[in-house]
């Protein structure tokens, strides 16, 4: 088996065995076949790819292409344990109708996100000036899916003005965990479990 | 197993019935022309039934014997095929009230002595859907591992996971919809008005004389086919090239090509269904609405459905359009069934469902088989 992208794989790690998740931005279905194979959970995906779904579906998945910003209000609430939102909040319309959006579908959400505080990123912005291209926002502003950038302090400002309880926070740099002090510094990438 | 009448090619069968109709009279008995494909196993769990379109026909993966062409759907069906008849026991029944030997309109009302013509009952999608499933109680069928069908047989097959849902493990629902728009209904009509007013349908009584209205039907057929291709592919195909001639003559031959093609379309199809069968169908498709048939919520027609749902719709289909599969996949999104869908790119309008596409046929390939492993 391949191995999980380390923010999945503590996703993965996390979610409790026959759980029901909603993969939200479910590429080509990676999490959604380990919880099916490993933890015998009833996963289904939300994918914008067309090829990233004819995959998932190709494995046997439950798959639908959509668009998170649009598609969402068509599961019922609490339909999930968990719905997860993975390296795609920064994508999003409205991050912050997202965040409401994935704990009303799902009971808990995992969410993961690239930190835009990482010390590198205020590193190249600070010196060159220039709007940062690293190996987790590979692309440039221009043409970037990136449109809502959000740094560690950031989230946790908006989970709190949206009155959701922190579960778990995870920090990676490299594709090592961190530590949580100065993690908006030092973490290239953060997971959080959120409940609503 | 030995030898069994029932399974085969080219198979018929009258079933006694009744078969109750929605329109609240019944048939019977009802006959039924039909064709199986691969061996039913031993536990019977590996049976799939394949659903037609408007004009399609029982000849899925065989030698069409009117038209000498192949199977409609040989892309999807075949030996080492998604639809895999070393694997699969697949069946395709004509359709209730179409032309190829199942009851319809052309055959013989037992009241009579004489061809049913109009007098036969206006019947629905719900309805063809109950006389497969009569017939699938003939074939000791009890549970099906997937039914499966395109634009009218998508229609069915999503009828079947709400009408049978014990039945049903996997339905495939390709360029389809839950129900007719207006502008389906108006180009139905279009061709319905094309056939009442050849003078030759004679209020559908035109089986003794053997005289058809095939002037008529030719024209519902242009009009119609029109709707399964798209601009695009109608452009590149034809553009406003000229057939056989290097100017325009002045007068109301076919100059274009697409004129011709489309006459041609016409004329071809004639010869191998029937008016009033057309008719009725066409009727049928233009009642359909599952929504309705469940207080208005199409969500309800899925209620604790364990069936597994995968859509498929075609970014150039406008007769079908995306819009219509993402509303049954937001019904079962709501039901909380299981369902895949994708939109696939083609260029070749509604029609797609029936040309090659590797991407539908490894989506319906991964589909099933992961169907089967449960």
């Amino acid at each position: 088996m391949t191995r999980l992208r380390p923010d999945l794989q503590i996703i993965a790690d996390n979610i409790a065995p026959g759980s029901r998740v909603l993969d939200i931005g479910c590429g080509d279905g990676a999490l959604m076949a380990a919880l099916r194979d490993n933890k015998g959970c009833d996963a289904r995906g939300l994918e914008i790819d067309p090829a990233n779904v004819a995959s998932a579906v190709a494995k046997g998945l439950s798959v639908v292409q959509g668009d998170a910003d649009t598609d969402l209000a068509a599961y019922p609430d609490g339909s999930f344990d968990y719905a997860v939102l993975s390296q795609t909040l920064q994508t999003t319309r409205r991050p912050d109708i997202m965040l409401d959006q994935l704990l009303r579908i799902g009971r808990q959400a995992f969410v993961s996100f690239p930190n835009f505080a990482h010390w590198r990123i205020r590193m190249s912005l600070l010196l060159r000036g220039r709007m940062p291209v690293t190996r987790l926002i590979p692309q440039s502003w221009y043409d970037t899916p990136n449109i809502h950038h959000v740094t560690i302090e950031d989230f946790r400002a908006l989970v709190e003005a949206g009155r959701y309880a922190q579960e778990g926070q995870w920090f990676l740099s490299g594709d090592k965990q961190t530590s949580k002090a100065a993690a908006n510094l030092l973490a290239e990438h953060a997971v959080f479990l959120l409940r609503g | 197993m030995t030898e069994d009448t029932r399974f085969g090619l080219d198979r018929r069968v009258r079933l006694l019935g009744p078969l109750p109709l929605d329109s609240g009279a019944s048939l019977a008995p009802v006959e039924f022309a039909y064709e199986t494909y691969g061996t039913l196993n031993a536990d019977r769990s590996n049976a799939i039934l394949v659903c037609h379109a408007l004009t399609g026909d029982q000849y899925l993966a065989s030698t069409h014997p009117l038209t000498g062409k192949p199977g409609w759907w040989e892309r999807l069906v075949g030996p080492g095929k998604p639809i895999d008849t070393d694997r699969h026991f697949i069946i395709c029944a004509n359709v209730l009230g179409s032309c190829l030997g199942s009851s319809g309109p052309a055959t013989i009302n037992p009241a009579t002595d004489r061809p049913w013509a109009m007098d036969f009952p206006v019947i629905t999608i719900a309805d063809m859907v109950r006389a497969q499933a009569m017939l699938l109680d003939h074939l000791g069928i009890k549970r099906l591992h997937a039914v499966i069908g395109g634009s009218m047989g998508g229609m069915q097959a999503v009828s079947w996971a709400a009408l049978y849902p014990e039945r049903v493990a996997s339905a495939v629902i390709i360029a389809s919809a839950a129900r007719h728009s207006a502008q389906n209904i108006a180009f139905h009509e279009v061709g319905r008005q094309a056939i009442m007013a050849d003078p030759r349908w004679r209020g559908g009584a035109y089986y003794a004389d053997d005289d058809p209205p095939s002037s008529g039907l030719a024209v519902a057929r242009m009009a119609a086919h029109i709707t399964y291709l798209s601009e695009a592919g109608l452009t590149e195909k034809f553009g406003r090239r000229l057939q056989d001639r290097d100017a325009k003559t002045f007068g109301f031959d076919a100059d274009f090509q697409v004129e011709s093609y489309l006459r041609h379309q016409g004329i071809s199809f004639v010869d191998r269904f029937d008016a009033n069968s057309y008719l009725y169908i066409t009727r049928a498709m233009d009642y359909f609405d599952l929504a309705e048939a469940h207080g208005g919520a199409l969500a309800n027609a899925f209620k604790g459905s364990k069936t597994r749902f995968c859509l498929i719709s075609f970014d150039t289909d406008w007769l079908y359009p995306t819009s219509e599969s993402r509303a049954i996949v937001h019904a079962l999104n709501a039901a909380g069934a299981e369902v895949s869908f994708m939109e696939l790119s083609s260029p070749f309008g509604h029609d797609s469902f029936l040309l090659e596409n590797p991407e539908m046929n490894r989506i319906v390939d991964g589909f099933l088989k992961a169907g089967e492993g449960r």
